[in-house]
Parts: C-alpha cells; sequence; structure tokens
C-alpha cells in the first residue's frame, strides 16, 4: 500500500493478537489491512486503497443482499465463519437468479483474537470467493473491546445482474406449482451442533456450505420461468416453506418420504430432539416451478454437482390459510408450522 | 436408522388401522388418555388419528413435565436467578414458560440473569466446577425419567464436595397424578369426561416399572397399556385398549417390553429414594394442590437443596384468567375449546404452559393439527 513505513515490522501472525489499534485508523490498522485482508483478497479495486470499490456495471437490473455472520464455532467440520460468509451472501444474491458479481465485506473482531485464527478465517474467505469468481472489493474492519464481541462477526454484500427474462421471486408460486429441494437437509446445522459446549458428539458429517451460483445459473438456463428460490439457511425448510407460502397467499403439501436427509442426520436429531425440517443448510436451495417445467428443471439440477440428491417433494396448493402440510411416511398428514422461538442459538 | 424405522412403517401403521378399525364396536366410543406428552407428541407429529375410528377419541393427559409446573415455582427460579453472580442451569423447554409479570427465564436471561440451558444434570455438576467462585442452582423437573439424573447429580455433588451446587427441586410423580385425574369429580362423579382407558408411560415406565399401575387397573377397573413412544407402539397399544374394553378386561399390559419390566430400574428405584422423599402436598397446575405428588431432597442432603439454602418460600399464584390449560391438562376440554387457543395463546407467545413445550396437548395440536380445525378442502396426495 502506498506510504507504507519499511521499518515497521510485520504483524506476527503466529502469535499475536488482535488489540484496539487494529480497528483505530492509525498505522497498525493500515498495516492489517495491507498485511492480511489485500494480500488475501488481492485484486485490483483493493489495491487502490480507496473507502469504496468504483465498477462498471451490465445494463439491466441489479440485486444487492446483505448477510451477517455470527456463526459458533467459528471453525466448523466443512467449513468456518470465513467461506461462510462468502456463501451465504453469493447464494442471497443468487436466489434472484442473478449472476453475483462483487463482495464487500465488514469485519468486527474482538480484542485479545489470535491474529493466526484471523488468518485463517480470512485465507479460506479469500479461497472460497476466488473459487466463486466473485471478488471482495471492498471491506471495513473495527475492533471490539474484550467481552463485547465473539471473536469474528462477519458481514458480507454482495451485489449481482439478473439476466433478461428471469423473474424469480418469493411471491411466485401458484397452485399446482411444484417444490424441489437440491439435496440432503439438514447437514450444516448438525455439524455445527456436533461442535457445541454440553452437546459435542462425533460424527462424519460436514456442513454443506457451498455458493449455489452455478447451480442456479444452471437451472435459469433449463427453465428460465422458475417461479421461486430460495436458500433454507435459518429455521431450515419449514421456514423456508412457510415464507415462500405466505408470501405467495398460497398453501403447500409435501411428502415426508420424498424429503432427503441424510441417515446421520437423522439420527442426530433423533437424540437431539430436533426436526430435521428446521435444521440450518448453507448450500442448498428449495425451488418452485410450474408442473410442465419440474422434471426438466430436475434434470439440470441432477446434471450439477451441487443437485445430485435433488428431489421433487411437494405441490403448491389453493389454502387462504396458508399452511404447509406435510404427509408423514407414517400415513398421516400434519401441519409443518414456523418454527418457535429458536431450535439452537447462532448457526449462521 | 436402526430401531427406529421398524417402529414409523407406514405399511404397518395401516395394517394396524385396519386391525383397530375391525377391533372396535359401532356401538360405542373408545374414550382413551395417553398419560405423557411424549404420546401427545408422536400423535400430532405423525398425524395418528387419521389413522383411527372416528369413535376412538385419544385425551390428551398431564404427563408434560414443562406443562404442570405452576407459575409460582418458575417466579421462585426467576428469583434465584436475580440473586447476584447465581447461574441457574434448566432443561430447555423450562425456558419459555410465562412465569408473573410477563417474565419467563428466557426473558429474564435478556434482562441479565446468568440461565444456562443444559441437556444433563451432569452439565450443572460441570459448571459449578468450573465456577468454584459462584453458587449454580440446578433447576430440576420433570417426571420418575429426570429424577434419577438429578439424584446422580447431587450424589456426585457431595463425594466431591461442590459446596456451590445445589438443586431446586421440582420432580412430580406419574402415579399420583393419574390418581388425583381418576378421583377427579369429572371423571368420578359427574362423568363429564369419559375416561376408559390409558396409554401409560413409556419412559417413566422404565424406571418404575409396570407394577405400580397395577392399582389403577384393579381399583379403577380402566385398562392400562404401557407404550413406547414411537407411532407404532402408539397404535399397537391403541389396539390392546380396544380389545381389554371388548372384553371387559381391566389389566396391566405391557407394548414396551423392549425397555419396561414389571420392577422397573431397581437402582435407579433406590437411589432416588436415598436421595429424595415425599412431600406431604405439591401444587400441580391444571390439578392444583395433589398430596404426596412430588419429592423433596432428604434432609440429610440438605446442603445441596437450593429451597433450604436461599430459604425459597413457595406462593401460589393463580394462571391467566383466560387460559383453560387447568381443564385440558384434566381432558375436560380440547385445545381448540378454548378461547384464546391460537389467537392470544400461540406458541411464540403462550399464555398457558400446555402452548410451550413441544409435548404440550395445545402446542402439537397448534404446531401439527390446527388444519384439521381449518377445515380447508383436502388435497389428494403431495408430488408424484
Amino acid at each position: 500500500m502506498a506510504g507504507r513505513d519499511d521499518t515497521l515490522r510485520p504483524v506476527d501472525f503466529r502469535n499475536g493478537r488482535v488489540d484496539m489499534t487494529h480497528g483505530g485508523g492509525g498505522r497498525a490498522m493500515a498495516q492489517l489491512i495491507d498485511e492480511l485482508f489485500v494480500h488475501a483478497f488481492d485484486n485490483e479495486w483493493l489495491r487502490q486503497a480507496n473507502d469504496n470499490a468504483v465498477f462498471a456495471v451490465p445494463g439491466g437490473r441489479m440485486v444487492m443482499a446483505t448477510d451477517s455472520h455470527v456463526v459458533s464455532p467459528l471453525f466448523f467440520p466443512g467449513g468456518d465463519i470465513g467461506c461462510l460468509s462468502v456463501h451465504g451472501t453469493i447464494n442471497d444474491v443468487a436466489m434472484a437468479g442473478a449472476t453475483p458479481l462483487y463482495l464487500a465485506a465488514g469485519f468486527i473482531l474482538e480484542e485479545g483474537y489470535p491474529l493466526a485464527d484471523l488468518k485463517r478465517i480470512v485465507g479460506s474467505m479469500a479461497a472460497a470467493a476466488a473459487d466463486a469468481r466473485v471478488p471482495v472489493v471492498t471491506g471495513d474492519t473495527k475492533v471490539v473491546e474484550q467481552g463485547n464481541g465473539d471473536g469474528v462477526f462477519i458481514t458480507t454484500t454482495g451485489v449481482g445482474v439478473v439476466p433478461a427474462g428471469v423473474d424469480i421471486r418469493g411471491d411466485r408460486a401458484r397452485p399446482g406449482d411444484r417444490i424441489l429441494v437440491s439435496g440432503a437437509l439438514g447437514d450444516h446445522g448438525v455439524a455445527i451442533m456436533s461442535l457445541r459446549e454440553n452437546l459435542s458428539f462425533e460424527t462424519t458429517l460436514r456442513s454443506d456450505t457451498a455458493a449455489l451460483h452455478g447451480l442456479v445459473a444452471t437451472m435459469v438456463a433449463a427453465v428460465p420461468d422458475l417461479h421461486c428460490l430460495r436458500d433454507p439457511t435459518r429455521g431450515g425448510l419449514a421456514t423456508t416453506l412457510n415464507e415462500l407460502a405466505r408470501q405467495s397467499g398460497c398453501g403447500m403439501v409435501i411428502a415426508e418420504e420424498r424429503i432427503p436427509v441424510h441417515a446421520e442426520v437423522r439420527a442426530a436429531c433423533e437424540f437431539l430432539g430436533l426436526d430435521p425440517l428446521y435444521v440450518a443448510n448453507e448450500g442448498k436451495l428449495v425451488a418452485i416451478c410450474a408442473d410442465a417445467d419440474a422434471q426438466r428443471l430436475l434434470a439440470a439440477m441432477r446434471a450439477h454437482p451441487l443437485g445430485v440428491d435433488a428431489a421433487i417433494i411437494g405441490e403448491v396448493i389453493e389454502d387462504p390459510h396458508h399452511f404447509v402440510q406435510m404427509d408423514t411416511s407414517f400415513g398421516g398428514r400434519r401441519v409443518v408450522d414456523w418454527l418457535t422461538g429458536e431450535q439452537l442459538p447462532r448457526i449462521c | 436408522m436402526k430401531y427406529i424405522d421398524e417402529f414409523r412403517d407406514g405399511a404397518l401403521a395401516r395394517d394396524l388401522a385396519a386391525a383397530i378399525a375391525r377391533e372396535v364396536r359401532s356401538d360405542r366410543r373408545y374414550h382413551l388418555m395417553e398419560f405423557c406428552g411424549g404420546h401427545t407428541h408422536a400423535i400430532s407429529r405423525y398425524g395418528l388419528c387419521d389413522l383411527l375410528p372416528a369413535n376412538v377419541r385419544m385425551i390428551h393427559g398431564p404427563g408434560c413435565p414443562v406443562c404442570v409446573l405452576p407459575v409460582g415455582r418458575i417466579d421462585n427460579a426467576i428469583a434465584l436467578a436475580q440473586r447476584p453472580g447465581l447461574i441457574l442451569c434448566t432443561y430447555a423447554d423450562t425456558m419459555r414458560v410465562p412465569a408473573s409479570k410477563g417474565l419467563s427465564l428466557l426473558q429474564a436471561k435478556a434482562r441479565g440473569c446468568d440461565i444456562r440451558m443444559v441437556y444433563s444434570s451432569a452439565d450443572a455438576v460441570r459448571i459449578a466446577r468450573e465456577h468454584p467462585q459462584r453458587d449454580v442452582v440446578f433447576f430440576a423437573i420433570g417426571f420418575e425419567t429426570t429424577t434419577p439424573p438429578t439424584a446422580v447429580a447431587i450424589r456426585d455433588a457431595q463425594a466431591e464436595g461442590l459446596a456451590n451446587f445445589s438443586v431446586f427441586c421440582n420432580h412430580v410423580l406419574t402415579p399420583a397424578a393419574i390418581s388425583n385425574i381418576l378421583e377427579s369429580k369429572e371423571v368420578r362423579e359427574y362423568g363429564t369426561v369419559p375416561l376408559d382407558g390409558f396409554i401409560g408411560p413409556a419412559h417413566v415406565s422404565t424406571v418404575i416399572g409396570s407394577q405400580p399401575y397395577e392399582y389403577f387397573a384393579e381399583e379403577y377397573q380402566r385398562p392400562v397399556v404401557i407404550a413406547g413412544f414411537e407411532p407404532l407402539d402408539v397404535m399397537q397399544a391403541i389396539l390392546m385398549l380396544v380389545r381389554q374394553l371388548n372384553e371387559g378386561r381391566a389389566e396391566v399390559e405391557n407394548e414396551f417390553t423392549r425397555a419396561v419390566t414389571r420392577d422397573g430400574n431397581v437402582r435407579a428405584k433406590s437411589l432416588v429414594a436415598d436421595i429424595f422423599e415425599l412431600r406431604r402436598t405439591f401444587e400441580w397446575r391444571g390439578l392444583g394442590e395433589v398430596p404426596y405428588s412430588a419429592l423433596r431432597i432428604r434432609e440429610r442432603y440438605r446442603a445441596f437443596d437450593a429451597e433450604a439454602r436461599y430459604g425459597i418460600v413457595y406462593r401460589s399464584v393463580p394462571d391467566h384468567k383466560a387460559c383453560e390449560c387447568g381443564a385440558i391438562l384434566r381432558g375436560v376440554k380440547t385445545p381448540a375449546q378454548c378461547k384464546v387457543f391460537g389467537t392470544a395463546c400461540t406458541p411464540d407467545h403462550p399464555l398457558g404452559s400446555c402452548m410451550v413445550s413441544a409435548e404440550g396437548a395445545c402446542a402439537a395440536h397448534y404446531t401439527y393439527g390446527r388444519f384439521k380445525d381449518a377445515a380447508i378442502a383436502p388435497v389428494a396426495a403431495a408430488a408424484d
């Protein structure tokens, strides 16, 4: 970075810790930004060292989404808060059928947090952004006193463009439409829970955290008239379907036996007293399309690596009460209601 | 999932449903009470009532530990949590039970109390061990299933000399509650609550065994079938109850033989007897004061009794006026017959305790079954 003082000792990423000067606006902050963030995310916008990023955009409609990440623990099987914060916002942008273009990242660091861990997180973020080909072009860092944070909080904001002819919204589900999911549900939530204090249990499960824009692009190419897309993160599938039913003013019926859930997730939910339908996902999506498009959409999803276990799980119905109902594999029918309270604190 | 899927098999359920349909007599009704919240939850979650003939009615009993906890006891717990430096540990559902002044443990926590949700009494002991400078109280609730773990916590705390640990004991007893229901005026005198038989508790019975229910079958001439918490267990128990009623029998039968014996868990019972003794009386939400229906910590473990240690004084607090939890817990009313059900009282803003736990009759009906009250057009099948 311009003006860098060559006599400064490099940041001690082995034993150092975040201190108040890293957010103070002075030389220490500039050094951390330079040696950590700019180094990891390296791109033409960051290198300009402005407080913003200026870029050209294609014509048409843009989409913007933001997502704050406060996951605990910060590192979990299959990922960490770094890649999660990239995937989460890319997915929110992608759920409009859009191509994500750029990300911004805001960090709130707690005084005393090991710089080595921060470096791992930023490295994971940079790798996720590079894999997704969506650069982090601007950012912000703040430090809060010890006890006022939980290590690292990350807020990411993304912008993208919606291809012409695509109109994906939560209020477009219509009676007769089919409901699809892109794969097995609940992996992320259970992977996180397995590490929780008081709960720790051994599992081979890994978080499903992934950027879904590639899958979405495939889906939109196959079925441009996709009606709804949403990623069932906090609150799981049940919450997402209730949101879509309310927005669209309709009801839904799903079939329990068609919903893909890994045996490990079912088992963990069984002994924790949870319902997999309410457990968080970070690399899955729910899609709703016209009946006539459903098989084509399913085939397109299954042809993509992130959709091999995709399934049609139900249909949209008329219902003034906007209930989401489920035919249980046992033979009865029940409501799949909004989540009451929370199943577990802070999972994404 | 092995040992689980076998008990949730849809094809077997249809066979059992057909067997029940063949067995029921069209000239009578069958009013069966499932005592446990675990059964209530299974019935609602799997939509079991859809598989039963119209003249078999399930009545949800008071066996949900959170639901029968009176407001006054939650108030006591909140007062404890408000003591400077004290850590209160409790099981999850307890956090949301409404107490006086619009508070709950969850809201007390938001106001700065250190209240921790634990999965096990052993976690409370561990927290006490990790914070020797702070008082740690385990707010113990539940039936005979959760009592032995509390006993183990007290035993371990004593062995370790954990001076900062104590238990606010609210453990209650199943047989006393069943007696109370059978002795109630609605059942015994007026006959307004027809009660033909009981599905007996699953997990409670693994501890106390099947023997304690023999008295009810004999004295009140009501059949009891002890059943597991899986949906097929419940269906099988209903079939067994229908058969007993048709044949004029009133016996204790055990459907849950894979876990329940006549004598139960002798070791657990002896540990519980060593640490706890009967209270003369205890207030239950919905049932009122029930004599000899709960446990307290024996004198020799007084050091671990939060009631003695903090001089807890119990004050009875009436339920919200519009709340029908009492009548619902006794089987006098169904959740949908309560005026505030689904309006002022919902799982997000419960007025009564039956709306709190997923095992509560109101919450189970609200969460899983209320579409049946709404009478929407039936739909053929989900997807093809």
